[in-house]
This record gives C-alpha cells, sequence and structure tokens, in this order.
C-alpha cells in the first residue's frame, strides 16, 4: 500500500473539475429549478425593480419624465391624506394580525393535542371558507354587519334592541372583523405545523419534572411554537395591509386604507411614479413593522425559563 | 390541577365548534339568500325560489366571464404546476447553491401583498407595451398560484424515498423508465392536488386578474362590477353560491387525492406543511 | 468453491471534500461467496456497497465485477441486484409487481415471467401472497420481497446493506439462518453490510472487518475471532482481555512475548503486524478462561480474587483482579457448575489454554 501519491493523479484536474461541476448536484438542481426561476425572476423581480424605478421618476399626463426625484416620496410621505391613510393601513393590520393569531391559536392547539383521528377532518374544515371566493365573503359580512342585515335582525328578534343599528358596517371595526375572518386560516395552518413538530415527550418531560398544565404550556408549548406564530404573523399582516376589496366594500370612509389609494393613483388619478411611491413605502414601512414584531415574540420566547 | 386537566379539552372543543361556527358564518348566508325571494338580503327570509339561479344563465355577460374564467384556469393550473414540478423536485432532490433563497423567492408571491405584486406586473404589461387581455392574466395567476403549487409539490416529494428510484435503477430501468414506472405513479397525487388547487385559486382570484384584464372579465371581476347594482345582489349570490360548491368539490377530490396519497408515502402533508 | 474473482476492488478511493469515506482500498471476493463487510458505522462499508452497486462513484480506483471494469456503467447495467435497508418496496405495485419489476424490462413471455416470480417467491417463503399489496406487509415479509425482487433478476453479485437491522431479535436470528440457506442453494454471490458482528460470524463465508474507511482485516469468521490482527478488530469481535506485553522474539511466522502472569508466550504472528516499538498486547477471549473448582488443577493457572459478578441466564460474568495485572480479567462460565454463587470477595484460580493466547498489534 506505497503506492508515490503522484501516479494515483492521472486525470488533468482542470479538466476534471469541469466534467464533474456539469454532471454534479448543484448543476442538476439548478438546471432543473431555472425555468421556475426565470419566470419569477421576469414577472415578480423585475416588475418591483421597474416599480421602484417608476417611484423616482415624474409623470406629465401621458408621458413619464425620467430624471431622478424624491418628490414622489415627498408628497407619501408627508401629504396628510397618505400619511394617515398609511398610519391606519398599519393600525388595521397590526389588529387584525394579533386577532387572527390570538384567536387561531387555541383552535391549532386544539387539533394538534386533541384532535386525535380526526386531525385531517379538522384541517379540512377549516380551509374550506378559505377557499371560497374572497369578494363574496366580503359581501357576506356586508349583509351580516349591514343596516337590514343578519345582525341587526337578530339583536331585534332577541329584543336586545329594538331598532336596526349602523354602527356595524362602513368603519374600521366593520374592516378589521372582515379581514380577521379572511385571514383566519393562514393563521391557523403554520402555528398548527409547529405545534406538531414539538416533541410531545417534552411536555411529558415537563410534567415528570414538575410542571403543571399551564406552567408546561407557557414554558415548553409556547416558546417552540414560536415560529409557528411568527409565519402566522407575517403572513397576516404584510399580505392585510395592501388589501383594498375590504375596505372598498365595508370600510366606508373611516375604513379606507393605503392600497385604494395606491389603486386610485393606478386607475382614475393615473400617477405612477406617485403609485409606485406609495407601494414601495407601503413595503418598506410593513415590512420594518413586521421585523419589530418578528422580533418582540422572538425576544418574549427566550425570555421565558 | 386535575379538574382544569379534565375541563381543558371540553372548553377547548366548545371554541373550537364556536370558532369553526364564526369562519362558517358568511358562508352559509351566500345560499340562504341565493334561494330567498327578496331582492335584497334581509332577514325575516320571504319566501322560496330558483329565479336567480335561472336569470344566470340568459346572462351573455355572465356565460362570457364564466368561459374566461375557466380558460384562465385551466391554462394557470397547468403552468403553475409545471414549473412548481421543475422546482419540487429540484427543491426535494438536489443540493445546490442559493436552495433556500430561491425557494423564498418562489415562496414570496404569498407574504407580499397582492395589490403591489399586481401593480407592478401592470407597469411592465404596459411599458412593454403589451395589450392587456386574458393572457396577462394568466401570467399573474401562475405567479400567485406557483407557492401553493410548490408548496403541496414538494410535501408530495418529500414523501418519497430515495432509495426506490435506486432501487428501480438496481433492477435495470433505465432513468426516463424510472420516472414513468416509479416516481410519477408516486407523485401524481400531489400534481392532480396542486392542479386542482392551482384551479380554484386562479377561478376566485380578483385582485390581479382587475388590474392585469384588459376588456375580457373573469367571473370575480364580473362579479365586482355587479356589486355596484343592489339589484343584482341576488344574481351574484347565486353565481357565488355556485362557485362556492365548486369549489369545494374541487377541494374535496384534491384531499381525497392527498389522503389516498400520504397514505402510501406515509407522509403528512398537503398544503399543511 | 471455485476460486474464480468475481469482485475484484482496487485501490479504490472515495473522498467527499477533505473527508475520505474510503482510503485506498483493496479487496477481492470470489465467485459464490457469502461475503460480510463489518464494521461501526461511518466505517465506509455501506459507500463500499453502493459503489459495487453504481450509486456513487470512486473518486479514485477500480472496481470490476466478473472481469468487467464498472467504470462508468450505471446501475441500471450492472450485473449486481441490492437489497435496500429500508427495503424500497414499491408501495404503489402489489407483492408480484414488485418481483417483476425489472423482469419486465427483459420482456420475457408472460407464463416464462410468471414462472420466475413464482420461483422467486417460493424461494423465499411468501408463495401465495402474490397479490398482497406492498403496505399490508409485516417487515420481516417487506424484507422478503426486497430479496426476491432481486434475487428473480438471477444477479451475479446480491448486495444486502443491512437487510436485517429493521427487524427484532428473533426474526433476525431466523432470518440469518434463512439467509444463509439460501445463498447455498442459489450459489450467487452474496455481500452483506452489517455492523452486528454476530450476523457476520453466523452467516458469512469470510468477513471484511473496516475501521475509519480501510480494511483491518479479511479472513473466515473463525479466524477472525480467534485470530484478530489487532486491538481494533479483536474489541469489535467480542469480548477480549487485553494483557500488555513486551516482543521478545519476532520470527517469520512466530512472535514470543513476555508477559507479568501467563510468562513467555510463543504464538502465531497476525499477518499484517505491524510492529510498534518493543511493545504489543497479548489477548485472551473470557470464554476461554475456565474456572478451577476445588482441588482440580491445571498446567496453565492464574491466582486471582473476584471483585464483580454480573449474571446472564445461561452465563455468568466474572471479573477477577489478578495480582501483576493492570486491569481485572473477565471470564465468562456457564452456570452448570454453580458460577452464579461464586461470592465477590472469593479467591479463585483459572485454567487457560496457551493456544487461546494471541498477539495483537496495538
Amino acid at each position: 500500500m506505497t503506492v508515490p501519491a503522484e501516479t494515483i493523479v492521472a486525470m488533468p484536474p482542470e479538466r476534471g473539475r469541469k466534467r464533474n461541476w456539469l454532471q454534479s448536484e448543484s448543476a442538476t438542481g439548478l438546471g432543473l429549478i431555472s425555468p421556475t426561476l426565470i419566470y419569477a425572476l421576469i414577472f415578480l423581480v423585475v416588475p418591483i425593480l421597474l416599480v421602484i424605478a417608476n417611484s423616482f421618476w415624474t409623470q406629465h399626463y401621458l408621458v413619464v419624465d425620467r430624471t431622478f426625484t424624491l418628490e414622489n416620496y415627498r408628497i407619501a410621505v408627508t401629504d396628510p391624506i397618505y400619511r394617515d391613510l398609511l398610519m391606519r393601513s398599519l393600525w388595521i393590520s397590526l389588529l387584525v394580525s394579533f386577532f387572527t393569531v390570538v384567536l387561531a391559536y387555541p383552535i391549532a392547539f386544539f387539533i394538534s393535542f386533541h384532535g386525535g383521528r380526526h386531525k385531517g377532518l379538522w384541517l379540512f374544515l377549516i380551509t374550506i371558507p378559505f377557499w371560497t371566493s374572497y369578494l363574496l365573503r366580503v359581501m357576506s359580512w356586508k349583509v351580516i354587519l349591514g343596516y337590514n342585515g343578519v345582525l341587526n335582525a337578530t339583536l331585534m328578534g332577541l329584543g336586545i334592541t329594538d331598532q336596526p343599528s349602523d354602527a356595524f358596517l362602513y368603519n374600521t371595526s366593520a374592516v378589521v372583523i372582515t379581514l380577521t375572518h379572511a385571514w383566519a386560516t393562514f393563521a391557523v395552518l403554520p402555528i398548527f405545523v409547529s405545534l406538531e413538530k414539538i416533541d410531545r415527550t417534552l411536555i411529558e418531560a415537563a410534567t415528570d419534572l414538575g410542571d403543571g398544565p399551564v406552567r408546561r404550556f407557557l414554558r415548553i408549548t409556547l416558546p417552540l411554537s414560536a415560529p409557528g406564530i411568527i409565519s402566522a404573523v407575517l403572513i397576516v399582516m404584510i399580505p392585510t395591509v395592501g388589501d383594498f376589496v375590504t375596505p372598498k366594500l365595508v370600510g366606508g370612509k373611516d375604513g379606507v386604507m393605503i392600497a385604494n389609494a395606491i389603486q386610485a393613483q393606478f386607475g382614475k388619478a393615473a400617477n405612477w411614479p406617485l403609485g409606485a411611491a406609495l407601494s414601495v413605502t407601503t413595503m418598506a414601512v410593513v415590512t420594518a413593522i413586521a421585523a419589530a414584531v418578528v422580533l418582540t415574540i422572538r425576544t418574549a420566547a427566550r425570555r421565558i425559563r | 390541577m386535575t379538574a382544569l386537566r379534565k375541563m381543558l379539552p371540553s372548553w377547548l372543543t366548545a371554541y373550537a365548534v364556536l370558532y369553526i361556527g364564526f369562519l362558517y358564518l358568511p358562508v352559509i348566508f351566500l345560499p340562504i339568500f341565493s334561494i330567498n325571494t327578496a331582492a335584497t338580503p334581509k332577514f325575516p327570509l320571504s319566501g322560496y325560489t330558483l329565479k336567480w339561479y335561472r336569470d344566470l344563465a340568459t346572462t351573455p355577460a355572465l356565460t362570457d366571464a364564466a368561459w374566461n374564467s375557466l380558460m384562465v384556469a385551466v391554462s394557470a393550473s397547468l403552468l403553475a404546476t409545471m414549473f412548481g414540478i421543475c422546482a419540487a423536485r429540484a427543491i426535494t432532490r438536489y443540493r445546490f447553491p442559493a436552495r433556500r433563497s430561491i425557494n423564498g423567492l418562489l415562496m414570496a408571491p404569498l407574504v407580499l401583498p397582492e395589490i403591489i405584486i399586481a401593480v407592478s406586473m401592470l407597469l411592465v404589461m404596459l411599458q412593454l407595451g403589451l395589450n392587456l387581455s386574458l393572457i396577462t392574466v394568466v401570467f399573474g395567476h401562475v405567479l400567485i398560484c406557483i407557492p401553493y403549487s410548490l408548496s403541496v409539490l414538494t410535501s408530495g416529494f418529500e414523501g418519497f424515498d430515495r432509495s426506490l428510484e435506486e432501487a428501480s435503477a438496481d433492477l435495470g430501468e433505465s432513468p426516463f423508465g424510472t420516472f414513468r414506472r416509479v416516481t410519477l405513479p408516486m407523485v401524481a397525487p400531489a400534481i392532480i392536488s396542486s392542479l386542482l388547487v392551482s384551479f380554484t385559486i386562479s377561478l376566485d382570484e380578483f385582485i390581479m386578474a382587475f388590474f392585469l384584464t384588459g376588456t375580457d372579465a373573469t367571473l370575480p371581476v364580473y362579479i365586482w362590477g355587479q356589486l355596484r347594482f343592489a339589484a343584482k345582489l341576488p344574481g351574484v349570490l347565486a353565481l357565488g353560491t355556485l362557485l362556492l360548491i365548486a369549489s369545494v368539490i374541487l377541494l374535496t377530490i384534491a384531499e381525497i387525492v392527498r389522503r389516498r396519497a400520504s397514505r402510501r408515502t406515509q407522509n403528512m402533508g398537503g398544503l399543511i406543511a | 468453491m471455485p476460486e474464480r474473482t468475481m469482485i475484484e476492488i482496487s485501490r479504490v478511493t472515495r473522498s467527499y471534500g477533505a473527508f475520505k469515506a474510503l482510503d485506498e482500498t483493496s479487496l477481492s471476493i470470489r465467485e459464490g461467496e457469502f461475503f460480510s463487510l463489518l464494521g461501526p458505522s461511518g466505517c465506509g462499508k455501506t459507500t463500499l456497497l453502493r459503489m459495487i452497486a453504481g450509486f456513487d462513484t470512486p473518486t479514485s480506483g477500480t472496481i470490476s465485477v466478473d472481469g468487467q471494469p464498472m467504470d462508468g456503467i450505471p446501475a441500471n447495467r450492472r450485473p449486481t441486484n441490492m437489497v435496500f435497508q429500508s427495503y424500497a418496496i414499491f408501495p404503489h405495485l402489489n407483492v408480484e409487481q414488485n418481483v417483476s419489476y425489472g423482469l419486465k424490462r427483459l420482456r420475457l413471455n408472460p407464463s416464462e415471467e410468471q414462472r420466475r416470480v413464482e420461483e422467486a417467491l417460493a424461494q423465499v417463503s411468501l408463495g401465495g401472497l402474490g397479490k398482497r399489496g406492498a403496505t399490508e406487509l409485516s417487515g420481516g415479509q417487506r424484507q422478503r420481497v426486497a430479496l426476491a425482487r432481486a434475487l428473480v433478476m438471477r444477479p451475479k453479485v446480491l448486495l444486502l446493506d443491512e437487510p436485517l437491522s429493521a427487524l427484532d431479535k428473533k426474526l433476525r436470528e431466523q432470518m440469518q439462518v434463512e439467509l444463509r440457506r439460501l445463498q447455498q442453494a442459489v450459489g450467487i454471490t452474496f455481500i452483506l453490510v452489517t455492523h452486528d458482528q454476530y450476523e457476520a460470524l453466523a452467516m458469512s463465508d469470510r468477513i471484511a472487518v473496516m475501521f475509519g474507511g480501510r480494511i483491518a482485516q479479511v479472513a473466515t469468521p473463525k479466524e477472525i475471532y480467534q485470530r484478530p490482527t489487532n486491538c481494533q478488530v479483536a474489541d469489535f469481535l467480542g469480548g477480549m482481555n487485553f494483557v500488555k506485553a513486551n516482543i521478545v522474539e519476532e520470527n517469520g511466522s512466530t512472535i514470543t512475548l513476555d508477559t507479568p502472569v501467563f510468562g513467555r508466550v510463543k504464538t502465531d504472528k497476525p499477518v499484517a503486524f505491524a510492529r510498534n516499538g518493543n511493545a504489543a498486547t497479548l489477548g485472551i477471549r473470557p470464554e476461554r478462561l475456565r474456572v478451577l473448582w476445588d482441588d482440580a488443577t491445571d498446567k496453565h493457572e492464574v491466582a486471582g480474587k473476584v471483585v464483580d459478578r454480573h449474571y446472564f441466564g445461561e452465563i455468568t460474568h466474572l471479573v477477577i483482579e489478578i495480582p501483576g495485572f493492570e486491569k481485572p480479567l473477565s471470564v465468562t462460565e456457564t452456570n452448570n457448575f454453580g458460577a452464579d454463587d461464586i461470592p465477590v470477595g472469593a479467591p479463585i484460580r483459572l485454567a487457560y489454554d496457551p493456544d487461546a493466547l494471541v498477539a495483537l498489534a496495538d
């Protein structure tokens, strides 16, 4: 077994490496994923870059002036209309993500720990309403919350009120209720997944070491399900900011959100650069806030000992 | 403490039932008011009729929109699933640089405000001088269907034991033969599931279609147009009921197919994973 | 047994970056042999098996099967078949379809195909279960289907990757006997990868013991157990008492060692004995030491004191301190004569067979 090392290396290293790479896992994997990747680049990355570019331009009627300017951002940030809309949108999306997550957690917990053999059925039941047309679900809430709606009819029928109230519809709370309902499934699923991943013996170990149900929930289950809570928050909060159907249908003038303004800039008002600047600002702010929320949850989860 | 332990599940069960009630509340009013004689949806119900359903069939704008939606949904689900298959296979089977970031990019439409995706695509289409049409809607729908397709397919492919393909090669089968005789039959349920889920998403999708379509309306765009007219509401509710039934049927099939497959690969997953 | 070489592995290395899973390994395996690759996990045995099957490629070196180099030949064109550790039973096919999977490529006429499938199922005692679904099988049955599916191809070499590791102890022992009988019946070369020394000893014609990507010893089960080349091999194959020794004389095939209590011992020199200064180790298996009862005497005996005792049902394991030895000796004694009643602390005398003493490289 004492063969000189140089006799073994017969293959020219340069050619060898090249052939190896082409046959390698990396090359095959990248090759296989490239059609999808290219599609996403063309229809997602390039468009978003273009929006960012547009946000630095100016539009004079039909002509776009491509000299760099921050004017659009100045308007987006300082104009009280847009500033208020953005603030309200962020507030609504924070409320919605809070309520969806808080309401969804017990359900996810119930299915994961007490679902037994029917876990799949419960999850299926939870997902069905999500698959029905979003427009129509919002419509339905309008029917429920309206002046002549189901809620008023029920309240009067029960003798709680004697005349219909218009307090339920066309305001911020109507938007929050509708959105909380719309995103429920998106909050339940990630939390459920993270709960499922928890090794049940950890909970038994906590019990063995003297923790009661409440304490072992707070010390083991809750912190270990933090990743699920985080993805639920992200998956609910960011898209919610951009919703314009719900505010338009049930929000009234109190419930208008930033997306309605963006839509207007790309529609009737036809000021694309301003619309682009509003979009970019919205994205930036919501991402920053989401990051802050995520950080808070993570720190909180780590604090628990 | 033992009392609490015993009570917890029953409290939770009660909560679960209430929560399901909350989820289904808006959904059940669609069919109820769609067979009500009154033109405005309110209680008490005034009587039973199928008039609104009969009217649907004789509205040409609606049948056109339905046809448009069908074409868009079929194309979008086929394309999204094809892209999904390539990506899911690459991600589950090979290790390559930037694998996680690419996966993140493909899943991104799930966590981006839809309006921003729609608006950016609109900008590109217009600045490229493309005419808005159902084709541009398909492009948009493919993009937002990819994350769903990818997660269904990835979980379907993950349960797939790599040694099955090796066993096939070991028994003399060529790479293509292995794909046809082992890989495809094993992942077929995930593919069907992905097609059905993408189809349903595209069928119900409004925002992308609203921005990206030209003169041709898809069903949700048509419904949006009708919502302005109070008199059209029962018709919309009838249409919504039909869409609801179609979605539930498709998703039930998708779920059954997926479960049968997961029993096979001993893998729990689907949209959940 | 025919002496024709079936598999020739010459200077095969497989490296993953800086890590060498297999390092300059050479080995030849004869036709019709039941050969085991034995070693702890990560020793390179599975890597070697997968390279023979064609699922992995040597970084350098060549593997030949039946005189034909396998470089560049994909797994599906090699005359080898494999029983996978996970069995890899196709879950969407039934037992018969699993077994006939590879035959479909050969385009046999249907009756011939059916005959071969039935023959293979009968060989693994699964006759009549052909229509059973793959997911309805027990672990043992899945293992048999995997075996039938490979055997039906009539490979030149059958590769078995830890095929018994997923079975419970009783079934595993039963399958060891069956596999051995099956191999003798079909006469195909079997290569078994295992980390279970008893499995390798019970089934193989020859065993290669591997550590850290290298083969430490290739020999028959008896030789490998009784005459291990070094301490690592000796230890991996079962209990062994190690006694520090000095080399007095090294002479062709024999070696003479000087030890504290056993005195001067002249013994066969291990084949690959690599001298490392003057120090060496003398080994003796615990069952080769015998308790001397009452007044019995022996030409070769040592005296000591029982310090610990472990009861194992049919045998008792005694730990005995011998003045002059650094470490106490382990002795296993059957319980027929009351070894389980020897009190801890009692003085004891042991007889040993000088032929059972082996010189080991450190």
